[in-house]
């Protein structure tokens, strides 16, 4: 019987401790990833969160070496449909923690350095006409 | 076999005989793949640039005025030059050049540029192989492997090449540039690929002299071509054998 009472007391404490553990997963933090404009994502979400680094690398020098410009997985696409308007509704440069880019590669901690030398925001001159039309 | 008896003359010799023999042998086969290629300019998106093509430029001094700045300005606007007050180090892609020839005193004014040459020295000196020359012939650095030495800026007999000495933010996205990479004129290729002139051609046009002439050299249909053909044009500096892009008429 001992036994018995044993293992059921050390049922309930894994149990508990699985519950506890649940109940810890959803105080993790999680980064707030700003939704992207349009539709869908040019791939799968969970695709774009593991391989949008080869995607750019590729596209990257293709275009630099060969001149190929497809728009598929072009950075400058990228940015265009995940621009984050800012308070004064222009877009935030990678400066703002609210940056696409940098919400989650804060959280993640890799640094990227695709941004000192890239726009990291539409350029501001399409920007102001699209938004006097 | 040491370097100096590298010989320029003789490779361009070489090439020039295997390519007579080329049109000699099959002419039919020339002439269409020729043909064919003349239609590049207009290629996809995601179409890879072609050594069919030679993009060049030919620029008539005897309209180009030596108060005219157009062609800079433009250049300035299209790739986000900003300067920082700074003019020994500020990034200069085109630049316009008086020369004066002391013995009767007459003067000229051109505008100077990477010349994208056909034998590029930038590229040869190189140690990371950012520097390098597109099938098409445009001479480009890829700042993704420039390392900031600057031996490209030393090897050029144009000083075409600039060197980005600030931080910088909003550049261009067409034109990406950056702080310890070297960068010069890339012949608008954006515009290029995208089926336009570059934008120093196209100031130069609308509100310049009409000097300048952008095309395909490789194409013997060309208006440039034809002008080239037609009329007597020079290189800058033809003595060092680096066959440039950019040719000049009435220098």
């Amino acid at each position: 019987m001992s036994f018995r009472r044993y293992a059921i007391a050390m049922g309930a404490v894994t149990l508990a401790s699985l519950v506890g553990l649940t109940a810890a997963t959803g105080e993790v933090p999680y980064p707030d990833i700003p939704k992207g404009q349009g539709e869908a994502c040019v791939e799968d979400t969970d695709f774009m969160r593991r391989n949008h680094m080869s995607l750019l690398m590729h596209q990257r020098d293709d275009t630099m070496r060969k001149g190929i410009r497809s728009e598929q997985h072009s950075l400058k696409e990228c940015l265009d449909c995940h621009a984050v308007p800012g308070s004064d509704s222009i877009p935030v440069t990678v400066e703002d923690p609210q940056h696409f880019c940098r919400s989650c590669h804060d959280y993640a901690a890799v640094k990227i350095d695709c941004f000192q030398c890239h726009a990291s925001r539409p350029e501001q001159e399409v920007v102001a006409e699209v938004r006097e039309e | 076999m040491t370097a100096k008896n590298f010989d320029p003359a003789r490779r361009s010799f070489l090439g020039s005989a295997a390519a007579a023999t080329g049109i000699a042998l099959a002419p039919g086969i020339f002439l269409y793949g020729v043909g064919a290629t003349t239609q590049v300019a207009a290629r996809g998106l995601d179409e890879a640039a072609s050594s069919a093509v030679r993009w060049g430029m030919l620029i008539d001094l005897n309209r180009c005025d030596s108060g005219c700045n157009e062609c800079v300005t433009a250049c300035n606007k299209e790739n986000g030059l900003q300067g920082h007050g700074r003019p020994e180090t500020d990034a200069q892609w085109i630049r316009k050049v008086e020369v004066r020839d002391p013995g009767n005193g007459h003067s000229q004014s051109l505008p100077v540029m990477c010349q994208h040459c056909e034998d590029p020295p930038c590229v040869d000196v190189c140690p990371t192989g950012a520097s390098f020359k597109r099938p098409d012939g445009i001479v480009l650095v890829d700042k993704h492997t420039c390392i900031g030495c600057r031996y490209c800026i030393s090897a050029c007999p144009y000083k075409a090449r600039s060197f980005v000495h600030e931080a910088l933010q909003d550049q261009k996205p067409h034109a990406p540039r950056g702080k310890g990479t070297v960068e010069s004129c890339t012949m608008c290729v954006h515009r290029i690929d995208d089926d336009r002139q570059p934008a120093c051609v196209e100031a130069c046009g609308d509100t310049g002299g009409g000097a300048m002439l952008f095309g395909d050299l490789n194409d013997p249909d060309s208006e440039i071509s034809k002008r080239v053909a037609t009329y007597a044009t020079q290189q800058i500096r033809a003595d060092l054998g680096l066959k440039p892009g950019v040719r000049y008429r009435g220098l």
